[in-house]
């Protein structure tokens, strides 16, 4: 069971903020989908390689040739705040 | 005539014989949308002006799909075109770029951009942050999602063909509701490129239409390795509409009993068998065969997704592009962006994703379901060794009532329960029509789809017997009234 805390808490590590009257809603049914989930227990995995990737590749390499790439006009164009060629974010260092 | 009913091929020998001109099929198209779009609401946007502007180039490619409008899922990056992956957070987002499968359209005029879940979360399109789309055939229910806008327009005829995403069924289960073909590609296939990402490891673009005709030729045109997409497959791309025509005389077709279960909808699996009948009439030799970890994929694949998507999605921090909201510091700015730009499904999959890779529960839920992963895989390799294809419903159930299952996501997650194990597994198949369900009190019919699951880049072979049954059968030449 997820408790309250806990929805604080996982919403905390997504960057989240969960209005108070929705905390009961979202214990509830992460709970129900967890639940759920547990099922996964029932099948003995010892030994089964994990598959992150359906296709064998690795190491995908591109030659170390230089192309064309969006100006930062074109980049930034869709900032929510910028100044000249830079993002501007909210003051971090005190 | 009503050129808005036909699909990519016909419309094109019209135009090659010049017996329609490109502004005859833009003009029947757009009047189409002018007419039922109000009742299906199948786009965010609708790209009219733009589309006659930019006739003339499209006709100067002298492509296949030359003046032909089509339809994209609106989390496809469209340059200069408003792309919003049906979010408040991408609300306003704009692409500097075109992504690769679109860019590979050449010469085709876009239609709009068509509504899904947000992010493409979700199997109804309600979870859109700015409207539901709603099923042609009958306007109470929901068109399946997540690429249920673009499954809609095509049922109701509001373009020629379509493209939508599929992560967990999201082309396939909808194209079922709404009575259209809709083809997963084998994972690797199609460039992700530009495809706004949920899951990494299961995402997939593919073709929307309303024939299996134009499902091949558009898989045609959208395959091919792609060095933007590193989990892009360098393989070599056949000619897909090669195959269809051919008989299917001695095609062995693999019918797991794991597919149809209690509580199913009879008029579905009954629709199913019969098309199994069909494709065994056909000269096709249905054999039993057993995926026996298919009942562990719905968990599987709800681990592995929302971990991925809370790892994807954390780069909608108000900072590079995208919606802000102020705070009194930068994690505050964070917290408010994100609480604000995303809707609850979306933030319960970051939710349920964060905490399956948070300290202490990777092993046991994140590792343990790649390891069922492998199970699930290995379970269609086995089966493949004396099957060519594997044929079974597309959904449990035909379309459900708008509002039916939204208080309840483990129930709507469940309504994916046949399509998923496909993507766990990146192999490919094809959703077609195979019949209809009637309802109680004269209401409309509703379609029923069956899925054609191949193997590893075998999208020929669904193709070849999806057109087999197609041609044996009326099921896609029925249209819903509006």
């Amino acid at each position: 069971m997820i408790e309250k805390k806990q929805v604080e808490h996982i919403a905390r590590l997504s960057r989240l903020v969960i209005p108070e009257e929705e905390k009961e809603m979202f214990c509830s049914q992460l709970s129900n989908v967890l639940k759920y989930m547990e099922k996964l227990n029932r099948l003995d995995t010892k030994g089964i390689e994990p598959t992150s990737h359906v296709i064998d590749l690795v190491n995908v390499m591109r030659g170390d040739a230089p192309s064309p790439s969006l100006p930062p006009s074109e980049a930034l164009r869709n900032a929510p705040d910028r100044t000249e060629k830079f993002y501007r974010v909210p003051k971090i260092i005190e | 005539m009503e050129l808005f009913r036909l699909g990519i091929h016909e419309i094109r020998e019209l135009l090659d014989k010049k017996e329609v001109s490109p502004k005859d099929v833009l003009d029947s198209v757009f009047s189409r949308i002018a007419s039922v779009e109000e009742k299906v609401k199948a786009f965010v946007t609708v790209t009219k002006d733009r589309a006659y502007d930019m006739l003339d180039d499209a006709l100067a490619e002298n492509t296949i799909l030359s003046g032909i409008p089509l339809a994209i899922k609106d989390n496809m990056c469209t340059k200069g075109i408003r792309t919003t992956c049906s979010s408040r957070m991408l609300e306003n987002f704009i692409p500097p770029y075109e992504g690769t499968a679109t860019s590979r359209l050449r010469g085709y005029v876009l239609a709009g951009k068509t509504n899904l879940d947000e992010f493409a979360m979700g199997s109804s399109t309600e979870n859109s942050a700015f409207h539901t789309t709603k099923n042609p055939w009958d306007l109470s229910r929901i068109p399946g999602g997540s690429s249920g806008g673009s499954a809609a327009a095509v049922a109701a005829d509001e373009c020629i063909a379509a493209l939508g995403s599929d992560t967990g069924g999201s082309i396939r289960q909808p194209a079922a509701l709404c009575g259209v073909v809709g083809l997963k590609p084998t994972y690797g296939r199609v460039s992700r490129y530009g495809l706004i990402a949920f899951a990494s490891s299961l995402d997939q673009i593919g073709p929307i239409t309303k024939n299996v005709r134009d499902s091949a030729l558009l898989m045609n045109i959208i395959s091919g390795h792609d060095p933007l997409d590193s989990t892009s497959a360098p393989v070599t791309v056949p000619d897909f509409t090669a195959s269809l025509g051919r008989h299917i005389k001695g095609l062995k077709i693999g019918v797991p009993k794991e597919y149809f279960i209690e509580g199913m909808d009879r008029k579905v699996e009954n629709a199913v068998r019969d098309a199994v009948g069909k494709l065994e009439s056909l000269g096709a030799i249905p054999i039993e065969v057993s995926l026996p970890h298919t009942e562990y994929a719905v968990a599987t694949y709800y681990v592995l997704a929302a971990s991925e998507a809370s790892s994807n999605l954390a780069r909608y921090d108000g900072v590079k592009y995208g919606l802000r909201v102020e705070g009194k510091d930068l994690i505050d700015m964070y917290m408010n962006t994100r609480a604000a730009g995303f809707g609850p499904e979306v933030k319960r999959r970051i939710m349920l994703g964060t905490y399956a890779l948070s300290s202490g529960y990777y092993e046991a839920y994140y590792r343990k379901a790649q390891q069922v992963r492998t199970l699930i895989k290995r379970d269609f390799e086995e089966a493949f060794k004396t099957v060519d294809v594997i044929a079974t419903p597309t959904a449990p159930e035909v379309a459900f009532q708008a509002g039916e299952k939204t208080e309840d996501p483990l129930k709507m997650y469940l309504s994916d329960i046949f399509t998923i194990s496909v993507n766990l597994a990146g192999v490919p198949a094809i959703s077609v029509p195979c019949g209809f369900a009637s309802q109680e009190g004269g209401a409309a019919s509703l379609p029923i789809g069956l899925q054609l699951i191949g193997k590893h880049f075998h999208e020929q072979t669904i193709l070849q017997a999806a057109y087999a049954y197609e041609q044996a059968t009326d099921w896609h030449k029925r249209r819903p009234e509006l």
